[in-house]
């Protein structure tokens, strides 16, 4: 590399980070998603009892918040605060461990589909409508049934179920989009140079799919949340599973919203609404970053000064620019 | 369906003529996309190229002109073997061109196209050094160390006129105007040391003042390079400017070649003379008369015998029923000067009015070249 571009290459990069962390809703959603991703990681460890723990085999009057319990107890006197410390470690896995795999599912079959046509995509669109079609939580309900009870606790199995009934709505999405990217000119000139299939597919059209990627991935994820939580609601997951879900379950059971115990359903339902807004704001943020109109509205009146960034002006700049230096 | 395949103009070969093996020979070359109809509408075929035999030597230039939508593009695809032909044989060297993965390969180092768009024809994830890279890695044959490939990369650069090299090889495509973009991607061209080199249209999206800039480097490549270039346009003039030979091509067919001086000054197919008095001419001093009408033909069905005939302001009888010959023009000095038009048939136009009508330039171009005489 020559000295006169040393300069530039780390500019360019700095310029995209701390783009991406100046966009607010990026760094609100990201610092949220932080605080969940630590609680999962280390919350099973600081919390004060085990989740089975319980204070007293004789009372069966859940307790409020007190200095003690910081959120109270439930009928049969466990810790709440300790079960929702202990509970999101599950639920993130399994909501992650959903959207890695329904990503890549609907990456293998959507791009597949849309890049080599004919035969092939007919069988993989009909393959995905057929998933579309079925209703999601019918599946999980079904297949989690015909589990052995020892398998409904594990999580990676769980996440991997919630991604068979999730990946259908993003392989979708990207069949589309790469159906419109496969004629464009840069993938004809690729495939003029040389290229073969697999490297025109990943070098080429899979980078320009990456914003949808995102999005989807961040859809999943809710989507396995709340898949979860509805699950364990269901009481489909084996019960002794410390998570946000199976604590809403209990709570559901022992009819904790029509007798007033908001501490015991409260927490564990506002930290799922808060992963959900958390992932969802990573997604309009990303959304922003990756489309340029969206950025200049964004940056309109009572933005940053200078040029408003438009299609077509932009390059002329920096052309200049660089013939100047 | 109208398939009119006529046995005189597989004989004839277009093109510049040059002693030797062109470097890229096309013979009859057809392509049919099948269409999928809609509700309540059959399927059919669209005829793109219909029997195309077209010789690019090397160190020439052979313009392809013709309006949107005449198999300009179709063609340019077809000689990439980005599309498959339905009918017809490609010679590379000579050589007959094979479809399996390997020969395919092997093809792609030698023929290469140049597209259109330079907005879309780089990928905007990639930086020019991305861009440059694949081709000479995948063609070297070898491993190439990190400094060959930065020095070729640079020189690459250098060899389209893009200096300082250094400073347009870290950027990327949006970071570029059309121009630089449209020279990065014959750049990449170049990478690949083709023998043939197609360019599709490749200043019709450029700014005027940039155009003579990359016409004069394809200009430098066939002289340098010896390369055979294939220049799609639909712009006559600049054809003119660069081109030895021009093939003008209607419906999917080539109606009209030659030596582009003659084609140009001489026209001697109807539509040819439409196109030249379609364009536009600054010493021109009344406004042109359009003599053709009409739009150009469905290539699903397109009209039987001429393809041409619905438009042409000298329509016979004959027109309609028989797909014209392929016969010389009327200037004897050139035996390459050919049109598929039955004006050119003495037995066809005995009718002398008719012959001096159609010989009759609609373009006050270069009236001294059509003196020339009937024969």
């Amino acid at each position: 590399m020559s000295p006169v571009l040393r300069p530039r290459l780390p500019r360019r990069a700095g310029g995209g980070r701390s783009r991406l962390l100046r966009t607010p809703k990026v760094a609100v959603g990201s610092l949220i998603l932080l605080f969940f991703v630590l609680l999962a990681l280390f919350g099973p460890m600081v919390a004060p009892h085990s989740t089975d723990w319980r204070a007293s085999r004789l009372d069966n009057v859940p307790h409020p918040p007190s200095g003690r319990f910081w959120l109270g107890t439930d009928v049969q006197q466990h810790d709440l605060f300790s079960q929702l410390l202990a509970g999101g470690r599950d639920t993130l896995l399994i909501a992650f461990v959903a959207g890695i795999i329904a990503t890549v599912l609907s990456v293998l079959v959507g791009v597949s589909a849309g890049y080599l046509g004919g035969r092939a995509d007919e069988v993989l669109s009909i393959l995905t409508n057929i998933f579309l079609a079925l209703p999601g939580l019918l599946i999980l309900m079904v297949v989690m049934k015909m589990m052995p009870d020892g398998d409904t606790g594990n999580p990676l199995l769980i996440g991997a179920v919630i991604a068979l009934s999730a990946w259908a709505w993003g392989a979708r999405v990207l069949r589309a989009q790469t159906l419109a990217l496969r004629n464009q000119d840069y993938v004809e000139s690729a495939r003029v140079v040389g290229e073969g299939r697999v490297r025109i597919i990943l070098f080429e059209i899979l980078p320009n799919l990456l914003p949808i990627l995102a999005s989807s991935f961040i859809f999943t994820v809710i989507y396995g949340i709340g898949a979860y939580a509805s699950l364990s609601w269901l009481g489909l997951i084996n019960p002794t599973n410390a998570s946000w879900g199976t604590m809403l379950n209990t709570a559901q059971q022992f009819s904790a919203t029509t007798s007033g115990t908001w501490w015991w359903y409260g927490p564990p339902a506002l930290c799922v609404a808060f992963v959900g807004i958390a992932l969802a704001l990573l997604n309009f943020g990303i959304d922003e970053i990756v489309n340029p109109r969206m950025r200049s509205t964004r940056r309109g009146p009572g933005g940053r000064r200078g040029p408003r960034f438009q299609l077509g002006l932009t390059p002329v700049v920096r052309a200049e620019e660089g013939i100047r230096s | 369906m109208t398939d009119t395949v006529t046995p005189i103009s597989t004989r004839v070969v277009h093109g510049p003529d040059r002693p030797g093996t062109p470097a890229l020979e096309a013979r009859s070359l057809t392509k049919h996309f099948k269409v999928h109809g809609g509700l309540g509408r059959g399927a059919g075929t669209v005829h793109a190229v219909e029997d195309v035999s077209l010789a690019l030597p090397r160190g020439t230039v052979t313009a392809v002109v013709g309006e949107s939508g005449s198999g300009k593009s179709t063609l340019a695809r077809l000689l990439t073997q980005l599309i498959a032909p339905t009918g017809g044989e490609l010679l590379l060297d000579g050589e007959p061109v094979r479809g399996d993965a390997r020969s395919r390969r092997a093809y792609t180092s030698r023929v290469h196209l140049v597209l259109q768009d330079p907005f879309s024809s780089l990928n905007a994830v990639h930086t020019v050094r991305y861009h440059l890279e694949r081709p000479l890695k995948l063609h070297a044959g070898r491993r190439l160390s990190r400094e060959e490939l930065d020095a070729r990369v640079l020189a690459l650069l250098e060899r389209v006129s893009l200096t300082p090299a250094e400073s347009y090889v870290d950027k990327y495509p949006h970071e570029l105007s059309g121009g630089q973009r449209q020279r990065v991607a014959i750049a990449r061209g170049l990478a690949v040391e083709p023998e043939v080199l197609l360019a599709d249209e490749p200043v019709s999206m450029l700014d005027v003042s940039i155009r003579l800039g990359v016409l004069n480097l394809l200009d430098e490549l066939r002289e340098r390079e010896q390369l055979a270039i294939l220049y799609v346009t639909h712009d006559i003039a600049s054809a003119r400017y660069l081109a030895d030979s021009i093939v003008v091509m209607y419906a999917g067919q080539i109606v009209e070649s030659g030596d582009a001086v003659r084609v140009t000054d001489a026209p001697a197919h109807p539509y040819t003379q439409l196109l030249l008095s379609a364009a536009p001419d600054p010493e021109r001093v009344e406004a042109p008369v359009l003599r053709g009408r009409g739009a150009p033909p469905s290539l699903v069905s397109p009209p039987s015998g001429c393809r041409f005939h619905p438009r042409c302001p000298f329509a016979m009888p004959v027109c309609s029923e028989q797909a014209p010959p392929t016969l010389p023009a009327r200037d004897a000095s050139s035996a390459r000067h050919v049109a598929a038009c039955w004006l050119l048939d003495p037995e066809q136009a005995s009718d002398e009015s008719r012959i001096d009508a159609a010989a009759e330039p609609p373009a006050q171009a270069a009236p001294s070249g059509r003196s020339a005489g009937p024969a």
